[in-house]
């Protein structure tokens, strides 16, 4: 499974709403959307730390580098070269 | 995590401890409105203070299945010296070790580690309590510091704490900021008459344009919702699951003891078939959260992605089942139980701040069944 396929995944099994009553693209803030609530935060970046096997930097640990896709798939290509 | 010999000579030490030390006493600090502070200061000799944190800055090094069995054990003596662990070490003290950056670390785990500097959380205010993200204390930079002003209510071990972590607000933006005691205009006064949690210095902060440097930011500013309050609660909640265990196995405790003693129609209450009722459904409720406290931990020690939804779980579960029980241990002793001459009339004061504490029973009702809906959504 590709990068972004693992983190699309991982966020559809944390949805607040129902997989019916959301599609979300890559580029999609999924916290303003209402997607996911604010404990998903803290989930976000044990899942980014452990899938991809980096430590994310403490000035890093703000939630736009967690809000959509495609904001994760750059700050992890900022720790490691990986297949999108 | 501490190996399992010099773990098990420690629990016997724990034990040792409360019974001798904290248990009998339990009813006196709450008549004193005080947890003593000699009594505070030996948990720290002992390293209590400091029982999750790694040996170099002074802990103990549990992991996080030890560290609850402690907390358990410091529980069932008495929830208010229990509540320092929960607001000191866990929701404070391993927040900074998981999301301070180094100076803060260096500068304050020891102190804490060492009970020389008490902290506290301040996330609650007068008119802001589940809603915790719209927090109403505000900040704004001035030069190179921060000016707080808000206040914040029933902050446990607020009236004795050196240290605060201190959520607020400036506009949307919501940070998190290491506050001390001695900056010029901080005030806390004492809440009185309170259901329970009488001896753990329980308070309302008033921070009255409180200037903070910079280097007192937790984590990135404007980032303190997302991650140093739920960091904390997480802690907090895997906290107060286990202080759900062990106010609920208390209770049981003293029910088994009077149901042995008691006697009415000639026979020991034991004989009673409703009696063994409630012993069984005490003894199964205090196993059944005594086991998703140790999944928690476990899942927590793996740092497994379900360890959040577990901990909720487990923090709703075994606070609901801590009402229960309590309930009726207190039913078990009849008039006795509604008297302060036996403990479980505090016991039962004390189990309902537990579905009201780090996140009420209905936020944690919400987020279990939201999950439950798509878990077990058979496609
Ligand atoms: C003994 C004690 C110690 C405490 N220690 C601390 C501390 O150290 N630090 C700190 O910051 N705070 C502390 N608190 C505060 C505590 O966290 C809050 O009391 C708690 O979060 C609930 O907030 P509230 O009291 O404002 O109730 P409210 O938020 O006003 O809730 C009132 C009722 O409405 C329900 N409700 C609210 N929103 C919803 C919803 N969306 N859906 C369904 N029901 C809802 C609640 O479940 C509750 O039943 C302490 C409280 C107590 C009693």
């Amino acid at each position: 499974m590709s990068a972004r396929q693992k983190i699309r995944e991982y966020i559809n099994s944390n949805l607040v709403v129902l997989d019916d009553e959301a599609e979300f693209e890559d580029a999609d803030n999924i916290f303003q959307k209402g997607y996911v609530n604010s404990l998903f935060a803290m989930k976000l970046l044990n899942f980014v730390e452990s899938e991809f096997q980096c430590k994310v930097d403490d000035s890093d640990i703000v939630i736009s580098n967690f809000s959509s896709v495609d904001n994760i798939i750059n700050l992890v290509k900022k720790k490691k070269d990986i297949e999108e | 995590m501490m190996d399992r010999d010099n773990f098990e000579k420690l629990m016997t030490e724990v034990k040792d401890f409360v019974n001798n030390k904290v248990r009998p006493f339990a009813g006196k600090f709450e008549e004193e409105e005080a947890v003593p502070l000699s009594l505070i200061k030996e948990m720290a000799e002992r390293k209590y203070l400091a029982a999750p944190f790694p040996a170099e800055i002074g802990g103990l090094e549990l992991d996080q299945v030890q560290y609850g069995l402690l907390t358990h054990e410091i529980g069932k003596g008495c929830p208010s010296v229990r509540a320092l662990l929960t607001v000191h070490t866990s929701l404070v003290g391993q927040t900074l070790l998981r999301m301070a950056n180094q100076e803060q670390k260096d500068k304050w785990l020891p102190l804490l580690a060492k009970g020389e500097k008490i902290a506290a959380f301040g996330l609650t205010e007068p008119d802001v309590g589940t809603d915790a993200k719209s927090v109403q204390t505000r900040y704004e930079k001035q030069g190179d510091h921060f000016v707080i002003t808000g206040r914040k209510k029933w902050i446990t071990y607020g009236h004795l704490a050196d240290v605060f972590v201190i959520i607020a607000r400036n506009e949307e933006n919501v940070s998190a900021f290491l506050v001390e005691r001695d900056r010029e205009n901080l005030r806390t006064t004492p809440i009185k008459g309170l259901l329970a949690s009488r001896a753990a210095y329980i308070a309302e902060i008033e921070l009255n344009a409180v200037r903070v440097p910079e280097e007192n930011v937790i984590g990135n500013l404007g980032q303190g919702f997302s991650y140093i309050v739920n960091t904390a609660l997480d802690y907090g909640r895997y906290s107060i699951a286990w202080a759900g265990v062990s106010l609920a196995e208390a209770a049981l405790e003293e029910m088994v003891k009077y149901a042995r003693n008691r006697s009415q129609f000639g026979q020991k209450l034991y004989k009673f078939q409703l009696i063994h009722e409630m012993i069984a459904n005490a003894v199964t409720k205090v196993q059944t959260a005594k086991s998703i406290c140790l999944q928690a931990g476990e899942q927590r020690n793996n740092n497994a992605d379900e360890a959040i939804m577990t901990t909720t779980i487990a923090k709703y579960y075994s606070s609901k089942i801590a009402m229960e029980v309590a309930t009726d241990a207190v039913q078990l002793h009849g008039g006795n139980g509604c008297c302060n001459q036996y403990p479980v009339e505090r016991l039962f004061r004390e189990a309902k701040i537990f579905e009201i504490i780090e996140g009420t029973s209905q936020i944690q009702q919400e987020i279990i069944s939201m999950y439950g809906l798509k878990k077990y959504n058979r496609k």
